[in-house]
């Protein structure tokens, strides 16, 4: 069954578009994320959702009915925002308790639901005090179950995580996927700008960036798979390395040459009219090793390395103009400093994409 | 003397003044009192660092006492003399206060206007605020509104004594009285008891625009969040407005509510101007100016029952006022 569906839907304030025609499927009970750098309009896209700004063109539906028109209200949604937005004057409980006695719930129904929402948020010693007694961490758990007391069909979340100190955002990244695993029924979208909140939380995650959805799709496939150079450069960390190319032959397997001078032949099929065009190279700072031998892809000057022990960063400045390649490697190496040194991938590690930026496609990718 | 040079020795005298006091007072307290030398000099240091506040606070706080603290000491003592100030009567002025009937009326009068001009005031302020909040025209609107504030009591008073006017081709209560097919024109200053209104009401159109300005910050101040989430929770606009938005700004409210109360028991002037007290109108700082010059022990008296009454009021005010700078 459908969540909600979202058909070229539109923003603009005054001639400025923000939102250029949005085309999105929600299933009930999913988890979507929305990710995309600051300003790209997630908040404003959420905000449409929830019926705070109205939709300058396209429809919405909830649930099979269009809502584009109906008040955030009646449209079963519940919203938390990232300051919280916790009525200052009023208790733990009153907080909660507020939208049902505004629609008229009878007081046993309303101590009911505070009481349950607050036991699934370990609320409950909290419930007499005011919004300024509690931490931030108790704060956006108070919101939470604000939303939970709306029993709503889809929750919406907007930076929830972003006010909280690192490692209250850990604990509280955790109990959001708990609270989605108990409820399996509820919709829930979230935005964020960290893609590493996306990564963990999302069953499917929008990738956005200035108005436009760029790729939608499971975290590992966004990983794997990303449709195009802004995806692939948005997800994972360190981004995505990329070097300039020219498509030397194309086919099944295509040879490009790297900036340098380097022939690297990677399987992905291109058509022959490709052959001789600008393209990207791509290789992710985790896939890359130390070549032993001849058979490598590159190989540069290491001008810094970074040993977190779990990890060793290494640096490779010179290749690509103002960007220094990253590789990165499980465990403990030695710093090699001011040595040149080659790197490898997996051939299925390696990514080509055009001159426009799409990906060019593997025969496995269908 | 040239007034120039007159300014520039008064310069001098000032400037120098200052500095050679704060000189010499540090110079006394570091070297004579308390010198950093010989086998107490640690602790001669701290006493004197200890000391040193007191040398700058000094100043200030003789002005203060000389023109705040001796002057209520002053009133009040001149307060326990006979009219012409010769001979000592103890609470006599006092006294004759609690017999009069006219300082009965004043109280009773001061008391409804403390009653209805604040919460007049802060209700319409209120109002204002929020109706000509992100409204396109709101600044206008406001500007309009708050311009009151900008004309003195008396000018204020000039002005509504033309629109009481006991006459329909000038007041304009008349004028609305005679379309509407009433006959002749009243003098609604004259009317018992219902005259203190149409005096409040003058006070209320001046303050509206303090209260509305003041609030008006306030209702800005507000998270626009809150009342977001309160129209996802299915608020309408009454409830967002006095269940999200009022509560918020509570504190600013009993700020703005406290100052008018404080202003309202010094305003004398417009009763002064519109009935001079007559009618049963007067108020306290009105009843005081009727015997202000005449008889000086009563005036001061009544000024100094009009403090007792101002300051819970005052401490109160400036309590909820740190606190909201909080
Ligand atoms: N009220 C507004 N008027 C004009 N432009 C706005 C308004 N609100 C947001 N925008 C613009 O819309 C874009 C998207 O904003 P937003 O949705 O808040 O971004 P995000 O949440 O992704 O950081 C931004 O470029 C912002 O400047
Ligand atoms: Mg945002």
């Amino acid at each position: 069954m459908t969540g909600l569906t979202l058909t070229d839907i539109r923003k603009s304030y005054g001639s400025v578009d923000v939102i250029h025609g949005i085309d999105l499927e929600i299933q009930e009970g999913e988890f979507v994320v929305f990710v995309g750098p600051s300003g790209c309009g997630k908040s404003t896209l959420l905000r449409m959702i929830a019926g705070l700004e109205d939709i300058t063109g396209g429809t919405l539906k909830i649930d099979g009915e269009t809502v584009n028109d109906i008040p955030p209200s009646k449209r079963g949604i519940a919203m938390v925002f990232q300051s919280y937005a916790l009525y200052p004057h009023m208790t733990v409980y009153d907080n909660m308790a507020f939208g049902m006695r505004i629609a008229k719930e009878s007081k046993e129904e309303i101590d009911r639901r505070v009481r349950s929402a607050a036991a699934i948020l370990q609320l409950e010693p909290y419930l007499d005090r005011l919004p300024k007694a509690l931490s931030g961490g108790q704060r956006q758990r108070v919101a939470i179950g604000r939303a939970i007391c709306r029993d709503p069909k889809v929750f919406l979340f907007d930076e929830p995580l972003s006010n909280l100190d690192a490692a209250l955002r850990v604990a509280t990244r955790i109990e959001i996927n708990k609270l989605h695993e108990s409820m399996p029924n509820s919709t829930m979208i979230y935005v964020t700008h960290d893609q590493v909140e996306a990564m963990t939380l999302a069953d499917r995650i929008v990738v956005l960036s200035a108005g436009h959805i760029e790729q939608v799709g499971a975290p590992i496939e966004l990983y794997n798979r990303p449709a195009n150079l802004f995806v692939a450069q948005f997800i994972g960390s360190p981004a995505m390395n990329i070097i300039p190319a020219k498509i030397e032959s194309a086919g099944a397997q295509t040879t490009v040459t790297l900036t340098g001078g380097k022939s690297v032949t990677v399987d992905i099929p291109t058509d022959p009219a490709e052959s001789g065009k600008e393209a990207s190279f791509g290789v992710r700072p985790e896939d890359l090793t130390v070549a032993e031998g001849d058979d490598f892809i590159f190989e540069g000057e290491v001008a810094l390395a970074e040993q977190l022990g779990e990890v060793t960063l290494y640096y490779i400045e010179g290749l690509v103009k103002d960007q220094p390649i990253i590789a990165k490697m499980p465990g403990n190496h030695p710093s090699r400093r001011g040595e040149r040194v080659r790197f490898t991938a997996g051939r299925e590690t390696l990514h080509l994409f055009d001159a426009a930026g799409q990906t060019y496609r593997r025969s496995s990718d269908g | 003397m040239n007034p120039l040079v007159q300014g520039l020795i008064t310069i001098v005298i000032g400037v120098g003044g200052c500095v050679g006091y704060f000189y010499l007072s540090n110079l006394v307290v570091d070297h004579l009192i308390f010198p950093a030398k010989g086998k107490n000099a640690g602790r001669n240091i701290n006493r004197a660092n200890k000391v040193r506040p007191w040398l700058f606070l000094f100043p200030a706080i003789f002005a203060l006492g000389l023109y705040l603290v001796y002057p209520v000491v002053g009133s009040f003592w001149r307060s326990l003399f006979n009219r012409a100030g010769t001979d000592f009567i103890g609470l006599g002025n006092y006294m004759a206060l609690a017999a009069s009937d006219e300082f009965r009326t004043a109280v009773l009068n001061n008391f409804l206007w403390v009653l209805f001009v604040p919460a007049g005031a802060t209700a319409f302020g209120l109002l204002a605020a929020q109706l000509t909040d992100k409204m396109r025209w709101g600044n206008v609107a406001k500007s309009l509104i708050f311009m009151p504030m900008a004309i003195s009591f008396v000018g204020a008073s000039l002005i509504w004594k033309f629109v009481y006017a006991n006459n329909a081709d000038i007041g304009l209560i008349n004028a609305v009285r005679e379309a509407l097919g009433a006959s002749g024109p009243i003098d609604v200053l004259q009317i018992p008891f219902w005259n203190n209104f149409f005096l409040m009401v003058i006070l209320i159109w001046i303050q509206t625009g303090f209260a509305m300005v003041i609030l008006s910050a306030a209702l800005r101040g507000i998270p626009e969040e809150t009342v977001e989430a309160a129209v996802i929770d299915g608020a309408n606009p009454f409830q967002i407005f006095f269940k999200i938005k009022v509560p918020q700004m509570m504190g600013t409210i009993v700020v703005v509510w406290t100052t008018i109360t404080i202003l309202v028991l010094k305003v004398f002037d417009i009763v002064y101007t519109m009935t001079g007290g007559n009618f049963g109108t007067q108020i306290l700082p009105s009843y005081m100016m009727a015997y202000m010059f005449r008889d000086d022990g009563r005036a001061t008296a009544v000024a100094f029952v009009i403090m007792l009454i101002v300051l819970p009021v005052m401490i109160w005010n400036i309590r909820q006022a740190r606190r909201e700078l909080r």
